[in-house]
């Protein structure tokens, strides 16, 4: 028997089909999609100096790209998929002599005098036109860091670690990676990128 | 007479469907909660070039974005067809990039100030005298970190 008095109950079941609604409405707004791109640092804007650093020609790997989207690497034209090679080859070069300061022991290359002196001279230097499509631009710096992290996913392996080094950058940037794994990972990140430091310049200056 | 009418044999008992408002709710705050409204409409086309050795940018809130690219066909009368930045809704001059970027940084949070990234969306048809010029901007007012926003892809596609 129905018991009388007391507020009657709201009907609840249409509550599903307005929650069903909204959802859908935010399901179709939603845009799960993060950023990415080329991480790169910018030179900082300090006042000239008058001590000028001066390179040693062979430490100075030069990539010019030109207007019309070719590229001049040491003064020879070169087709870009070949600038990935070239460029381990000048940072894997390791031409300093053995017992010289900066011999480098790690290093797999020709060890041509001629070429880098070791990792941590070489530097590259990009240069490019006002009038350079920003497409030729972007593969020109992909291929640069892709040289970069084969050296370093090859140290990586060479040290034993078991991630390469391109993993470990992904999982010390993931923010689920627990605190202690990213102390650990920093720790090994930081040895690898002192093996094969980028130097990748992009000043306008003029070398000697 | 029983107090307990007896159950038929072989009927199903209906599956209670009263927690189905809950499920739904649950997700409905879910995706609520990750919903990002694009507060900006582009200005510029911006067909990003494609690179294979990208790191995602993971931390939203200390990203600042600059786009540049040719203007849509919207603004193409006013704006001409020469690559522009936009910043914000808005077309900028170069000289503006850097006010803009420490406006944007002064936005934050303090403790995110310092790790602000500066995201480029440049279109690949873009050249690179406007990248140039932004790149000075930048260093002008200190904001060294940039990412040149790219899609996953072939690298030499961007050749053709």
């Amino acid at each position: 028997m129905a018991r009388r008095g007391g507020a009657p109950e709201v009907n609840a079941g249409s509550m599903a089909d307005i929650a069903f609604l909204l959802l859908i409405f935010f399901l179709v707004t939603t845009t799960i999609e993060t950023d990415a791109g080329l991480d790169r640092m910018l030179p900082p804007n300090e006042p000239p100096t008058d001590d000028q650093v001066v390179i040693k020609q062979r430490n100075i790997f030069e990539v010019q790209i030109s207007k019309d989207g070719q590229l001049l690497v040491e003064d020879e034209l070169l087709p870009i998929k070949d600038l990935k090679q070239k460029a381990i080859a000048f940072l894997d070069n390791g031409g300093a002599a053995n017992g010289d300061p900066n011999y480098c022991d790690y290093c797999k290359g020709k060890r041509d005098p001629d070429s880098s002196d070791s990792p941590e001279k070489a530097v590259i230097s990009l240069k490019n036109d006002r009038e350079t499509k920003y497409a030729v631009y972007v593969t020109v710096q992909n291929e640069l860091v892709a040289a970069y992290n084969e050296l370093r996913n090859r140290e990586a392996k060479r040290l034993g670690y078991d991630m390469n080094f391109s993993e470990m950058e992904a999982a010390y940037a993931n923010q689920e990676t627990p605190d202690e794994t990213k102390e650990k990972l920093k720790i090994r990140i930081k040895k690898i990128q002192d093996l094969f430091p980028m130097k990748l310049s992009e000043a306008e200056t003029n070398k000697n | 007479m029983s107090k307990f009418k007896k159950k038929k044999d072989g009927e199903l008992p209906p599956v209670s469907t009263a927690s189905l408002p809950d499920i739904v709710f649950m997700l409905l705050f879910f995706f609520m909660t990750v919903t990002v409204m694009k507060d900006s409409e582009p200005k510029v086309k911006n067909e990003l070039p494609n690179a294979t050795e990208i790191k995602k940018l993971e931390k939203k809130d200390r990203v600042v974005y600059i786009y540049v690219g040719q203007p849509t066909e919207k603004y193409q009368s006013v704006y001409g067809t020469e690559p522009k930045i936009q910043l914000n809704d808005k077309f900028a001059n170069v000289s503006e990039v850097g006010d803009y970027v420490l406006e944007e940084i002064a936005k934050k949070p303090e403790e995110v100030q310092a790790a602000i990234t500066t995201a480029l969306k440049i279109d690949k048809n873009a050249n690179m005298g406007i990248v140039m010029d932004i790149k000075e901007q930048l260093r002008k007012v200190n904001a060294l970190k940039v990412n040149y926003t790219t899609y996953d892809g072939d690298a030499f596609k961007n050749l053709q």
